[in-house]
């Protein structure tokens, strides 16, 4: 099953090869090129999916990632960041912000599909818990 | 023969000869017009010959009778000291003056902190040393008044009478020249001029009983030289170990005793007197030394067997009936005898009433509330010199009862000697050892003097006090503690014996206790004055400028200087300051002016107490510290060049530190540019190869889809394209490794092709505003790189300005040297934040990229910069503003 997802990339070229690779996967994606809107956007709905760059106008990945955690319940949101700055210490911090998956620019098409699927089986057996803990 | 009555006669016509020329030399000097022989070289030197006293005059005979050629040590050492240790003695005089010393006393209280305790103890010192030699004097007269009056037999003599009335008219004669004036500083004309007189008369006598005894007794030299062969004294063997000692303790007299260093430092009226008195004195002394063994020689032939040869000169004369000659020599005796009493007891009586008297007056009466300002300080210290005057001639009488005086004279004078000379390790130690310290002083004195007194003293002169077991057993049966054998040291002369052990403990307790011991900062001020006094003829130092009331000082100088002279010290240090007040500000300088002139007069270390009880604060400021540092030319020439060295260190380390802060930063920019380019190349390659994959894994896309992807592929490889170039541009421009090609070109031109390349292909009109008539410069640049900082400067324009209806302004203003290019637009412009940024590498402003990486305008500045001019963003506009400033000449050779 997929959902909507929220992709919050100023390059328009880079979030238009992830539109089009998500949509044909059955996703509905929200395209926003500014950190600030999207995230009210994502407050305003809680999204199935978030993918996230880290150099952003407006307001930076790492931002918006915090504060999507500050929301309790999107405590759990898989969060995917894609960045072009890849070094070790951008991926530590944005594990430790609370980052689900963090992939580097560039990417192989396949290696982002293969990651969305993930998170989102990993989301719908929490779901599946989640119901049955309460039922 | 000569009777007692014309003896007592010529006697008293003598000492009245002495009062009037005493009294008739004080009042010139007090009238100011002390004829110009008075402060003399001359009487300088003759002033000296109090050296030789009653026991040079009688006892060198007595000496040459018993001991051969030994009696010339006595001379030996005082010219030795005057030719070989001229020098030493000029600083000895130079610090007295520059420090106002009034006693040998005040002159190491001085040194070592105006230290009380050292001053009292070498005060008493020279009392227990002086006051035999004093009764020596007195001996020699009576001795010499028995030998008329055995000729004389209708008179019956009292010779205690005679030596209790001798003792007072000296005592009177002391007080009476010799406390006339408070100030120490201030010579005593009177003493000076009767004591040189005396010298002249001791000489003469001398050599006119010497001449009687070579041609009129012996008839003629050849048979003096004969005569003498003949004598006992033909046959005495030197004692090298004797004569060395007592060589030195002549020496170390000379300079120690009281009453020389009153002649010699106190008296003194010009340091260069010692020039003269260098060559003067050992004449002098060669002169009333010459005849001494004929003389010696003679009597030990003609008189009868058991004369005291002692009396030679005076017996002699007396055997031949020369009665006129025998008056003479008596005179002369009398007149060494006179000189020396009225000297030592004047220069004891100044320590013993400074040091002693003074002290225990100021202390009883500052419990009643502040000595200083209360009492009558001057008639105090008068009272208190004159009482010291008497006290020393009744001790010096009061030995002569006790003792018999039966000792020889010559005995007695080696022993005062050589407690004198206990004084010199921390005399000599003060004035050229810096190190010396006032615990080292005193270990040396005490060390020094009890020696003395255990091995010399004690068992030749109080020998009642020991049992004769104690010197041959040693106290106790202590065989190591035999008096005269110390340490199981035996065989050896006394004298030798005492100069050894009490020099060596002496000198060895001074210095060992010096090194171990730490000065005070006022021992190592005055240590500093002292040692370099000829560097620095300044001030003792020590009082800093607290509030001390110059009214309070007034007052008590008047009761110590005297109420005209301390109105007149005040005076001058007024106009010296320049104030206007009646009184001086009691500045540092003057506070040590004014106690400088104080010790004069009641010591250094009293002098500094009074001061105290006025002046509170501290005793010693920082900078007297510093200036004790300052003393030493070497220390501040080392320091100054250690500092030099430390400053270059610094300076060194300062620049090693910010080479090293500079390397840091550059290889932290460089991995931020590192970074920076690394991301900026992944952007634009992310979308290349998102949209390759795409097309490759979906070859059902529809055409127009495939043609938009492949589009995207393009506009991203030439965004990659650019950036590398832009890159690789800049790198080059940054290197300074650019060439540039000059060639001269109208900037309207430059500017024409500008804005056509910058306005090709553009998806929206920049309408562009020029004064052609202003830009009709011609330039000599490099006109490519020029005319891409405006093709990027314009596309920047086409790009990013916000209006509608976008317009470019170009404003050219040329003047003699320069000319200013400025580019606006209508757009918002450069937001307040980022426009001093706008010119480093990756900064960009607008968050949609418009394909720029952010390089342009840091390659322009780059160029700009290059061709020798500057580009800056103007504020003070609504749209964006840019000025270009360009030298009109080339300055691009100067720039490579």
């Amino acid at each position: 099953m997929t959902g909507r997802v929220v992709l919050i990339e100023d390059e328009a070229n880079i979030a238009e090869a992830i539109r089009f690779l998500l949509s044909r996967e059955g996703w509905r994606v929200d395209v926003h090129g500014d950190g600030a809107t999207a995230l009210e956007v994502i407050r305003a709905a809680a999204p199935d999916l978030v993918i996230l760059d880290l150099m952003l106008p407006g307001k930076s990945g790492m931002e918006i990632i915090r504060e999507i955690r500050e929301v309790e319940a999107m405590v759990d949101l898989p969060v995917l960041m894609l960045t072009a700055r890849g070094q070790h210490k951008d991926r530590e911090m944005a594990e430790r912000a609370g980052v689900t998956r963090f992939m580097t620019k560039p990417f192989a098409n396949a290696e982002v599909l293969t990651a969305v699927r993930d998170l989102n089986a990993q989301a719908a057996q929490r779901r599946a818990r989640g119901a049955r803990d309460a039922g | 023969m000569t009777s007692l009555n014309l003896l007592a006669l010529v006697s008293i016509g003598y000492v009245s000869l002495l009062f009037l020329v005493a009294f008739w030399a004080d009042r010139q000097a007090l009238r100011g017009r002390s004829a110009r022989f008075m402060r003399s070289p001359l009487i300088y030197t003759l002033s000296l010959s109090i050296y030789c006293t009653a026991w040079t005059f009688y006892g060198a005979v007595g000496y040459a009778a018993r001991s051969g050629l030994e009696y010339v040590t006595i001379y030996l050492g005082p010219t030795l000291v005057m030719i070989g240790w001229w020098w030493g003695l000029r600083k000895l005089v130079r610090v007295g003056r520059s420090q106002r010393i009034s006693s040998i006393a005040d002159l190491l209280s001085a040194r070592y902190g105006k230290s009380n305790v050292l001053a009292i103890g070498v005060t008493l010192l020279a009392v227990i040393g002086v006051t035999p030699y004093i009764s020596l004097q007195l001996q020699s007269i009576t001795l010499s008044v028995a030998i008329f009056a055995e000729a004389d037999p209708a008179r019956s003599y009292n010779e205690s009478g005679t030596v209790f009335w001798i003792a007072t008219g000296l005592a009177c004669f002391a007080i009476l020249f010799g406390t006339r004036n408070l100030n120490a500083n201030e010579r005593h004309h009177g003493v000076v001029i009767a004591v040189a007189l005396e010298a002249v008369v001791k000489l003469v006598a001398l050599v006119a009983v010497g001449i009687f005894v070579v041609w009129g007794l012996a008839g003629g030299l050849p048979e003096v030289l004969a005569r003498i062969d003949a004598s006992p004294i033909g046959r005495w063997q030197v004692d090298g170990g004797r004569w060395v000692a007592i060589t030195f303790l002549a020496a170390a007299a000379f300079v120690c005793l009281p009453r020389m260093f009153q002649v010699m430092v106190v008296e003194n009226e010009d340091e260069r007197h010692l020039r003269i008195a260098a060559w003067a004195f050992p004449t002098y002394l060669l002169l009333i030394s010459i005849f001494v063994v004929p003389i010696a020689a003679l009597g030990l032939e003609l008189m009868p067997a058991g004369s005291n040869p002692d009396l030679f000169v005076l017996t002699l004369p007396l055997l031949q009936e020369q009665n006129g000659l025998a008056m003479l020599s008596f005179l002369g005796g009398f007149s060494s005898a006179t000189s020396m009493v009225i000297v030592a007891a004047m220069s004891l009586s100044t320590m013993v009433s400074n040091h002693i008297v003074m002290p225990i007056w100021l202390r009883s009466t500052d419990a009643f509330g502040g000595a200083s300002v209360s009492g009558d300080v001057r008639s105090v210290v008068l009272f208190a010199r004159r009482f010291s005057i008497a006290a020393v001639m009744g001790l010096g009488y009061a030995y002569y009862q006790i003792s018999g005086g039966g000792a020889a004279l010559a005995a007695i004078g080696l022993i005062s000697f050589s407690g004198i000379a206990q004084i010199l390790p921390a005399l000599v130690g003060g004035l050229f050892w810096r190190g010396a310290t006032r615990a080292g002083a005193l270990a040396g004195l005490f060390f020094g003097f009890s020696t003395w007194g255990y091995t010399l003293l004690l068992p030749e002169v109080a020998a009642g006090l020991f049992s004769p077991q104690t010197l041959t057993e040693g106290p106790f049966g202590l065989g190591w503690l035999r008096p005269q054998a110390l340490f199981g040291v035996e065989g050896l002369d006394p004298i030798e014996h005492c100069v050894l052990w009490s020099m060596t403990l002496n000198v060895a307790a001074f210095c060992i206790v010096s090194v171990a011991s730490f000065p005070s900062p006022m021992e190592r001020l005055q240590g500093a004055q002292f040692v370099h006094v000829f560097d620095h003829s300044a001030g003792p130092g020590g009082w800093t400028g607290s509030v001390a009331q110059s009214e309070d000082l007034m007052i008590m100088s008047q009761r110590i200087l005297g109420p005209e002279e301390a109105q007149a010290f005040f005076q001058a240090a007024v106009e010296r300051q320049g104030g206007p007040g009646p009184l001086p500000e009691p500045t540092p300088g003057f506070l040590e002016q004014l106690e400088r002139e104080l010790s004069a007069s009641i010591g250094a270390a009293a002098a500094h107490a009074m001061i105290g009880q006025i002046v509170s604060g501290a005793a010693v400021s920082v900078e007297d510290l510093l200036a004790v540092a300052d003393e030493s030319a070497q220390l501040l020439e080392y320091s100054s060049r250690l500092e030099a060295q430390s400053v270059e260190l610094s300076r060194t380390a300062r620049q090693l530190r910010e080479t090293n802060q500079k390397l840091t930063q550059i290889s932290e920019q460089k991995d931020a540019f590192l970074s920076q380019v690394s991301h900026e190349l992944r952007t634009p390659m992310t979308s290349v190869r998102a949209f390759s994959e795409i097309l490759r894994d979906n070859p059902s896309l529809a055409d127009t889809d495939q043609h938009r992807y492949a589009s995207i592929i393009h506009d991203e490889a030439l965004r990659l394209t650019r950036l590398l170039n832009d890159l690789l541009d800049l790198s080059v421009l940054e290197s300074g490794q650019v060439t540039l090609n000059v060639s001269r070109r109208s900037l309207s031109d430059v500017l024409d092709h500008a804005v056509a390349s910058a306005l090709a292909g553009a998806d929206r009109a920049l309408q562009v505003h020029r004064d052609h008539s202003r830009e009709e410069v011609v330039l000599e640049t490099d006109v490519d790189r020029l005319a891409q900082v405006f093709i990027n400067l314009i596309a920047n324009a086409q790009k990013y300005c916000t209006s509608d209806t976008p317009e470019l302004h170009i404003e050219v203003t040329p003047s003699d040297q320069q000319i200013t290019i400025d580019l606006r637009d209508n757009g918002a412009g450069v937001p307040e934040g980022f426009r001093d940024v706008i010119f480093e590498k990756f900064s960009r402003v607008t968050p949609e990229r418009a394909g720029g990486a952010g390089l342009g305008l840091a390659i322009c500045r780059e160029i700009i910069r290059r061709l020798g001019g500057d580009i800056c963003y103007l504020h003070g506009h609504s749209g964006a503003a840019f000025r270009v400033t360009l030298p009109i000449q080339s300055k691009i050779e100067e720039i490579r």
